[in-house]
C-alpha cells in the first residue's frame, strides 16, 4: 500500500520514530509549562533556556567532574531545579498578583540572559555528549532499524510523564496542588504552605525541563540555542492543549511530535509549519484548547 | 455593647479593623465566644460580618485590633497559621473545589489536633456524602455542597468553627438537616460563630447573638432573651 504512494515503510516508520522522538521533548517541556502556568499564573518563557542549562550542566559534570550519564539524569534536574527555586524566590514571587505578562517579560528576560551567558562562554558550535555505552547501537526490527538511545528517550519520558500525571491527579499532594490552583487563599486558611507549594512547582517544572535537556544531550548537540529553537513549537503545543491541562500537555506533545513526523513523510515542505496551522485551527474552533476548561 | 467578659472565653475580638485595599470595612468590632458556645453575627447585608470572619482567619488582606484564640494573639499571623492553632471556616461561597472529587475535598484540610470526627462519624451525620464519594465536588447539590463544606472541617481537630451563612439558598429539609447537625456538633463541645441573615434558624440553634452594623457589634442579645427582643431585632435587621 505505501509502495503506492511512492513511499516505503522504512521511510514512515522512521519519521514516525523521530516524530514520536520530537514528541517526547514536546510533552516534557509542556508538561513542565503546563504545571507552573496552573499554580503560578506564570508563562515560564525561561523554559527553553532550562532546557538548554539541563544539557549544559549534564556536559558540565561530565568534563570537570567526570560524572557520568546516569547519574546526571538525576543530579542535572535538581541542579536546574534548585536555580529555578531561587528566581522564584528571588523574582517570580513577587509578580504573583500581577498581569500574566509581567511575568512573561520577566522570564523572556531570564532566558536571553541565561542563553547569552551561556553562548559567552561555550559559544554556538555545540558540544558533543556521549551516548551511554549500554544504550549504543540499536535493534534491527525488521521494518526498521530503532536505535536503542531514541527508544529509552521515548520510555523515559512517557514515564516521566505518566509519573507526574499521577502524581497531581491521584495523590494527597495533588489534591493540594489541584486544590491551590482553584482557591490558595482558602488552601491557606486550612493551614496549608502555599508559598511553599508553589516554589516546589516552580522548581519540580524546571527541573522537568532540566531532565529534556539531560535526555536530548546525546541526540542534539549540546549548544546554547538548543532551547530557543524548540520553545516556540513547545508553546504552541500548550495552547493546543489548553493551557494548564496537565492531561492535554502530555497527550498533544506525543500528538503533535508524531504529525510533524508524518507531515514529513507526506508533505515535506509544511512539517515546519504545521503545528502553527494546526494551533491557528484550533484557536478558532476552540480557543480554550483540546483540553482545556472553559474557565 | 453588655459586658459578658469570663475568664473561658475561647475567642475574644477586640477593636478589629479591616480593610479590603482602601475600603475600610471593619470599624472596630468587639466581641468574645466562649469554650463550647454557638453565637451568630446578626446584621443586614454588607454590615460587616463575613468579613468579621475572614478578619479572624487572617483572610483579608488588613487588619489591626485583636484576635485573641485562648491565649495567642493571631492578629499579626498569617491564616495557615492561624488554621494550626485550631480555627477553622466554612466559607459562604463553600468553597467546594472542582477540579477535586468528594473524598479529596473532605480529605484536603490538613489535621491539626487530635479529637476530630472519625470519616464514620462525618458520613453518619451526612449520610448523602457517603454515597457520593467518586463524586466531583461541583456536582453535588447546593445542600450536600455545604454539607461537604461543613464535613471538612470536623475532621480536622479544630475547635472553634467559622460557619458563614450555611443556610443560604438551601431547601427548609436541609436547612433543618444543617439546623440539628449545629446542636450534635455543640454537644460534642465545638464552638461555633455563625453568620446568619435567617434569625429564625439562628434563634434555633444559638446561645446569643450578636449584631453587626457598620463593620460594628452594636448589641448583644441572650437567645433567652429573643422573644422580648423581637421589635428591637427586627429593627436592626430591617425585617
Amino acid at each position: 500500500m505505501f509502495e503506492l504512494l511512492g513511499i516505503s515503510p522504512q521511510v514512515l516508520l522512521g519519521q514516525l520514530l523521530l516524530g514520536l522522538i520530537n514528541g517526547s521533548f514536546y510533552a516534557v517541556l509542556s508538561l513542565g509549562l503546563a504545571v507552573i502556568f496552573g499554580l503560578l499564573n506564570i508563562i515560564n518563557f525561561a523554559h527553553g533556556a532550562l532546557y538548554m542549562a539541563g544539557a549544559f550542566v549534564a556536559w558540565m559534570l561530565l568534563h570537570y567532574l567526570g560524572i557520568g550519564y546516569w547519574p546526571s539524569l538525576i543530579l542535572a534536574p535538581l541542579i536546574v531545579g534548585a536555580f529555578g527555586i531561587v528566581l522564584e524566590r528571588t523574582m517570580l514571587s513577587r509578580l504573583y498578583h500581577l498581569d500574566h505578562l509581567y511575568g512573561l517579560l520577566l522570564t523572556f528576560g531570564l532566558a536571553l540572559i541565561i542563553q547569552g551567558l551561556f553562548r559567552h562562554y561555550y559559544g554556538v558550535s555545540g558540544l558533543p555528549y556521549r551516548i551511554p555505552d549500554i544504550l549504543s547501537g540499536g535493534h534491527n526490527l525488521g521494518f526498521m532499524f530503532l536505535p536503542n538511545y531514541r527508544a529509552w528517550v521515548v520510555v523515559a519520558s512517557v514515564l516521566v510523564c505518566f509519573g507526574t500525571w499521577f502524581t497531581i491527579e491521584k495523590t494527597r499532594l495533588g489534591a493540594y496542588l489541584r486544590a491551590a490552583t482553584e482557591n490558595p487563599a482558602l488552601v491557606s486558611a486550612f493551614g496549608i504552605n502555599v508559598p511553599l507549594l508553589i516554589m516546589l512547582t516552580y522548581g519540580f517544572g524546571v527541573a522537568l525541563a532540566g531532565f529534556a535537556g539531560v535526555l536530548a544531550a546525546p541526540i542534539y548537540s549540546v549548544n546554547p540555542n538548543m532551547g530557543a529553537d524548540l520553545i516556540i513549537v513547545v508553546f504552541a503545543v500548550v495552547v493546543i492543549g489548553g493551557m494548564g491541562s496537565i492531561l492535554g500537555a502530555i497527550v498533544t506533545g506525543y500528538m503533535l511530535g508524531i504529525i510533524e513526523g508524518l507531515t514529513r513523510v507526506f508533505y515535506p515542505e509544511g512539517s515546519a509549519v504545521v503545528i502553527f496551522v494546526i494551533m491557528a485551527i484550533v484557536l478558532l474552533i476552540k480557543p480554550e484548547g483540546l483540553f482545556g476548561r472553559t474557565a | 455593647m453588655t459586658e459578658t467578659a469570663t475568664k473561658s472565653a475561647l475567642l475574644r475580638v477586640e477593636r478589629l479593623h479591616g480593610w479590603y485595599g482602601e475600603s475600610h470595612v471593619l470599624h472596630g468590632v468587639d466581641f468574645e465566644v466562649n469554650t463550647g458556645e454557638v453565637v451568630t453575627l446578626l446584621g443586614r447585608n454588607g454590615a460587616g460580618k463575613t468579613s468579621t470572619l475572614l478578619a479572624i482567619m487572617g483572610m483579608l488582606p488588613r487588619r489591626e485590633g485583636s484576635v485573641r484564640f485562648g491565649e495567642t494573639e493571631t492578629i499579626a499571623m498569617q491564616s495557615r497559621h492561624i488554621a494550626r492553632l485550631g480555627i477553622a471556616i466554612c466559607p459562604e461561597e463553600r468553597g467546594i473545589f472542582s477540579s477535586l472529587n468528594v473524598d479529596e475535598n473532605l480529605m484536603l484540610p490538613p489535621r491539626i489536633a487530635d479529637g476530630g470526627l472519625s470519616v464514620e462519624r462525618i458520613f453518619d451525620l451526612f449520610p448523602n456524602l457517603k454515597e457520593r464519594r467518586r463524586s466531583q465536588g461541583t456536582k453535588l447539590s447546593g445542600g450536600e455542597q455545604q454539607m461537604l463544606a461543613i464535613a471538612r472541617i470536623l475532621r480536622t481537630g479544630s475547635r472553634l468553627l467559622l460557619l458563614d451563612e450555611p443556610t443560604e439558598g438551601l431547601a427548609p429539609v436541609i436547612v433543618q438537616h444543617i439546623g440539628r447537625t449545629i446542636q450534635k456538633l455543640k454537644k460534642e463541645g465545638f464552638t461555633i460563630v455563625l453568620v446568619e441573615q435567617n434569625f429564625r434558624f439562628a434563634a434555633s440553634v444559638a446561645d446569643r447573638h450578636y449584631v453587626v452594623e457598620q463593620g460594628r457589634v452594636i448589641d448583644m442579645i441572650q437567645n433567652a432573651d429573643l422573644d422580648a427582643n423581637t421589635g428591637k431585632l427586627q429593627a436592626y435587621l430591617g425585617v
